[in-house]
């Protein structure tokens, strides 16, 4: 059966949709297109593309950014609703399939608000679509379009005609190009967008009854497991099929390269013979110790982005009476989501589908057609939800595992990762290292230095680097490694480097100041450095890592300058919406204007302590600032928060609930990561492979209230929400305990045990 | 292989498995359930919780033939989509979910605290709820939606 995409319309709802190859067009797959993508067989630039209506006025609308929890299905079924002025329940939102939807390429990096909400693109396309459609009318009625009315997909005539949405186009193609000049509905114009309309996943959830990647069924399915190498680097030398072939079930042992892999009818068999088989593995290359590893990042060759340097910094600092010295260090963290990742492939000899919980459908989609060397048109990768994505997690890598061992097999196979495979070989978010030098005078920073070492190995596959992820590099493709570089001259508009950035300096490049702050003397120097582990996006990549040491290093200062943290922020910073987000996080908290640390701290027992962070999230895709209250264990250094107060600006709020609910789990997220999150290793492999050796706090952990100011501004653009919050917890964390101990930490996780040592250090 | 009756949710299936196959395989597997989940198949993370005798337990690390004549009630057994159970209810007006992934685990174990002792505090809740993750961190509103279900049962 032959299916177009017209057709799915009316298989609405259906999981399983046959496949089309004519539907797809193959010379334009390698052609540049929009998003940083390639161009697809689903032109962008068409208003068919992204909208239909039917004969029943049910409207269809596709997207390539897709919902993980973070809230964009209902949001983006708002946006539809709101645009084409039809109730939310006569939308129906596809969201991330190759066969149907647009290539928007990765659904990450909090674009997807920028992306759909503001001047193109889905949005644009629904404005389009009404346009069109008030136009039809007013054809029909003889009157002028600007006097016609939209309620409810009826339009209604100055005369009192109605024609409804159905009528004018049902089921029929539009044929026309998305316009750029059609007009959206103003923020004051809202009745859908902007209100805290409840998740429409919600009930599904709650029941039992949503549809996870985990719980995709197709006929004739086996299950696979994964046998990964127990040291990093690790190769194959010999496998045992005979060691498995006993157990019920068993369908094949897969290898290639150093790809292992087993199948089998059951998952129960799988996981069996996924323990039992035996494989012979070369040694590993070996990891450097843990204890010396973040230093040791300095003297890597590097791959350097000099960002911004007025070239008298050196000479500012040595004429300065105060000069502040730090150094910060951020360590692996890991997505660890909650369940292991998950995909279902089903390889045919000339065509295969991939049912994955993957951020990137269409990247995804090339790198499964390189691997099984089939077609790129004849492969389809349909999005289904996964477990918690905060970024890069295992579900690209699993994607391929599954395509790889169904193409061994010829028959539907799922594979779902053991938890030490999850936890071993994800992408973790990067480990860092960050000096930073700053002189005061007369109150004011006058001068400041940041050179940050950031770690890299692989990251996202996009549609060319298999290698990037685990399976690539078994199954033989090279990931992205750190080719080193001298850094060139800044030149042009400032880039903000993914908050490499200081809020607090001017920027100024070629007498173009496009930074946030007041200090003119400045430098920014970035050098990413080889790393032993795969890293890659985990929520607010490189963001978190150096806002812990921006922000904890204005603390820093505050306090030998001897000003209140906030008004000293304020004082050094130009960037209006900054400004305004972190007065309103301290009216809300109703911040005591004074100097950290706190006067007269007790010796003993809990004492308690406040902090602030701010970011200008990549500098203008969202603003937050954040107030921590914080209570010390002096006796056992158990940091327990007990109140976060944060202001967010994303521009226009699509869904104050989904926002909150956003800010709410970023913020406790941030929370866990900055109290006891650390991907741990020795000398092979790493060690923090189960949830007894990787801290997340449990549901049992007291938490703290979190109160979330929305700013909600309007007259500007959207911008992200799902990484603002969490990008300043750790520095407000570290700065409540300096206010409440006088210790500094600058190293992540603030654990029971490294702030028990800082307060033993302080006393001696 | 053996033949093992098993009730879920009301329901008397009679299947063919090797009866150490762990519960959840069974119930994901042959019987199509999409409540439990499997998380780490080590009992440390509750996203397989299900109700056993009255109790929420791990099923990826019980075999099915542990279970016996009991019955186990699933995330799907509380309640339906149109008649959600009063705890589901109270999940979905305070939206205390993200991905939901998790769900099982703090649903289930949540109602399995309030069935038992229906005046728990919140550390004795809390308590209970210490061995169940949610790496979306919604922590506050689940803790929101347990409280409002547990003084609506309390008062009813």
């Amino acid at each position: 059966m032959s299916v177009s995409r017209r057709d799915f319309l009316k298989l609405s709802g259906a999981l399983i949709v046959s496949f089309s190859a004519e539907s797809m067009a193959g010379p334009l797959a390698f052609a540049q297109g929009p998003f940083d993508t390639h161009a697809s067989h689903i032109d962008p630039t068409k208003l068919d593309s992204w909208i239909a209506v039917d004969a029943g006025g049910k409207v269809t609308a596709y997207t390539g950014k897709c919902d993980f929890g973070q809230g964009m299905f209902t949001a983006q079924t708002q946006l539809v609703a709101e645009e084409l002025c039809v109730p939310i329940s006569r939308v129906k939102l596809i969201q991330c399939d190759t066969s149907v939807a647009p290539d928007q390429g990765t659904t990450s990096g909090s674009q997807s608000s920028p992306t759909n909400f503001n001047s193109g693109n889905l949005g644009q396309a629904a404005a389009t679509a009404r346009e069109a459609l008030v136009a039809m009318a007013a054809k029909r009625f003889k009157e002028q379009a600007d006097q016609l009315t939209v309620t409810d997909g009826v339009i209604t005539g100055k005369t009192g005609k109605t024609v409804t949405y159905a009528e004018l186009i049902g089921s029929h193609r539009f044929d026309i190009p998305l316009s750029a000049t059609a007009k959206r509905r103003s923020q004051a114009q809202w009745t859908v967008l902007g209100k805290p309309i409840p998740s429409l996943d919600r009930p599904a959830l709650m029941t039992g009854q949503f549809e996870f990647v985990h719980n995709v069924r197709v006929p004739g399915m086996l299950h696979g497991r994964v046998v990964r190498p127990p040291d990093v680097g690790g190769t194959v030398a010999s496998v045992d099929e005979s060691s498995v072939r006993q157990i019920p079930g068993f369908v094949k042992v897969v290898v290639r390269k150093d790809f292992v892999g087993v199948v089998a009818e059951k998952q129960s068999q799988a996981v069996q013979a996924a323990r039992q088989l035996q494989v012979k593995w070369n040694k590993g290359t070996g990891l450097p110790p843990q204890s010396t590893f973040y230093e040791s990042l300095r003297k890597l060759p590097s791959r350097d982005v000099l960002v911004v340097d007025s070239k008298d910094v050196e000479q500012k600092l040595a004429a300065a009476s105060t000069v502040v010295r730090a150094t910060y260090v951020y360590p692996y963290q890991m997505h660890g989501s909650v369940g292991t990742s998950c995909a279902v492939a089903d390889v045919k000899p000339d065509h295969a589908t991939v049912w994955s919980a993957t951020q990137s459908v269409y990247p995804t989609r090339s790198i499964v057609a390189k691997l099984l060397e089939l077609p790129l048109e004849s492969v389809r990768v349909i999005y289904v939800r996964g477990s918690g994505c905060y970024g890069l997690n295992g579900a690209d890598a699993v994607s391929f595992d599954a395509a790889l061992m169904s193409h061994a097999v010829g028959r539907p196979v799922r594979v779902q990762l053991a938890r030490e495979d999850e936890m071993a070989w994800e992408n973790f978010g990067a480990a860092a290292v960050i000096d930073q030098r700053a002189a005061i005078d007369k109150g004011a920073i006058i001068a400041w230095d940041c050179e940050n070492w950031e770690t890299s190995r692989g990251g996202r596959t996009g549609y060319d680097r298999p290698g990037n992820v685990i399976t690539g590099v078994l199954t033989g493709f090279e990931p992205v490694t750190v080719t080193p570089r001298a850094a060139e001259e800044p030149k042009g508009k400032l880039r903000n480097n993914n908050n490499a950035v200081p809020s607090y300096i001017a920027g100024c490049i070629d007498g173009k100041c496009d930074g946030g702050g007041t200090v003119r003397s400045e430098r920014v120097l970035f050098h990413t450095v080889p790393s032993p582990f795969f890293t890659g996006p985990l929520r607010s990549p490189s963001r978190i890592q150096s806002t812990f040491a921006h922000e904890s290093f204005m603390d820093e200062l505050s306090a030998r300058a001897k000003a209140d943290p906030v008004a000293f922020r304020l004082q050094h910073l130009s960037e209006e919406r900054i400004v305004n987000v972190v007065k309103a996080a301290a009216d809300a908290s109703k911040w005591e204007k004074r100097t950290s640390p706190k006067a007269n701290i007790a010796r003993t027992g809990v004492v308690s302590g406040r902090g602030i962070a701010c970011v200008a999230y990549e500098g203008d895709n969202g603003y937050s600032a954040l107030i921590a209250e914080v209570e010390v264990d002096l006796a056992s250094g158990r940091v327990l928060p007990k109140k976060f107060v944060v202001a967010v600006d994303c521009g226009p709020v699509s869904n104050p609930d989904g926002v909150r609910n956003q800010s709410e789990g970023g913020i406790l997220q941030g929370m866990s990561r900055a109290l006891g999150e650390i991907v741990t290793w020795d000398d092979r492999r790493v060690t923090s492979t189960d949830w007894g050796s990787y801290n997340s706090l449990y549901l049992g952990f007291d938490m703290p209230t979190v109160e979330v100011i929305l700013m909600n501004p309007t007259g500007v653009p959207a911008t992200g929400a799902g990484e603002t919050a969490i990008t300043v917890v750790p520095a407000a964390i570290g700065n409540a305990i300096f206010d409440a101990t006088g210790v500094r930490l600058r190293e992540v996780p603030f654990t029971a045990e490294r702030v028990r040592g800082a307060l033993l250090a302080q006393r001696t | 292989m053996a033949t093992i009756s098993l009730r879920v949710n009301g329901q008397l299936h009679t299947l063919e498995v090797d009866p150490a196959t762990p519960l959840l395989f069974v119930l994901a597997d042959e019987l199509g359930l999409r409540g439990p989940k499997f998380g780490c198949g080590m009992a440390q993370c509750g996203a397989c919780t299900v109700i056993v005798r009255g109790e929420a337990v791990r099923s990826c690390v019980m075999p099915v033939s542990a279970v016996g004549k009991d019955e186990v009630t699933t995330l799907e057994g509380l309640g339906t989509l149109e008649k959600p159970h009063p705890i589901q209810q109270a999940f979905i007006d305070e939206g205390a979910a993200q991905c939901g992934f998790c769900l099982s685990g703090v649903v289930l174990t949540a109602k399995a605290v309030l069935d038992e002792k229906p005046d728990a505090s919140d550390q004795e809740i809390r308590d209970a709820l210490g061995g169940v993750l949610c790496r979306c961190f919604t922590h506050t509103r689940m803790f929101l939606a347990i409280r409002k279900y547990a003084d609506a049962k309390r008062k009813a």
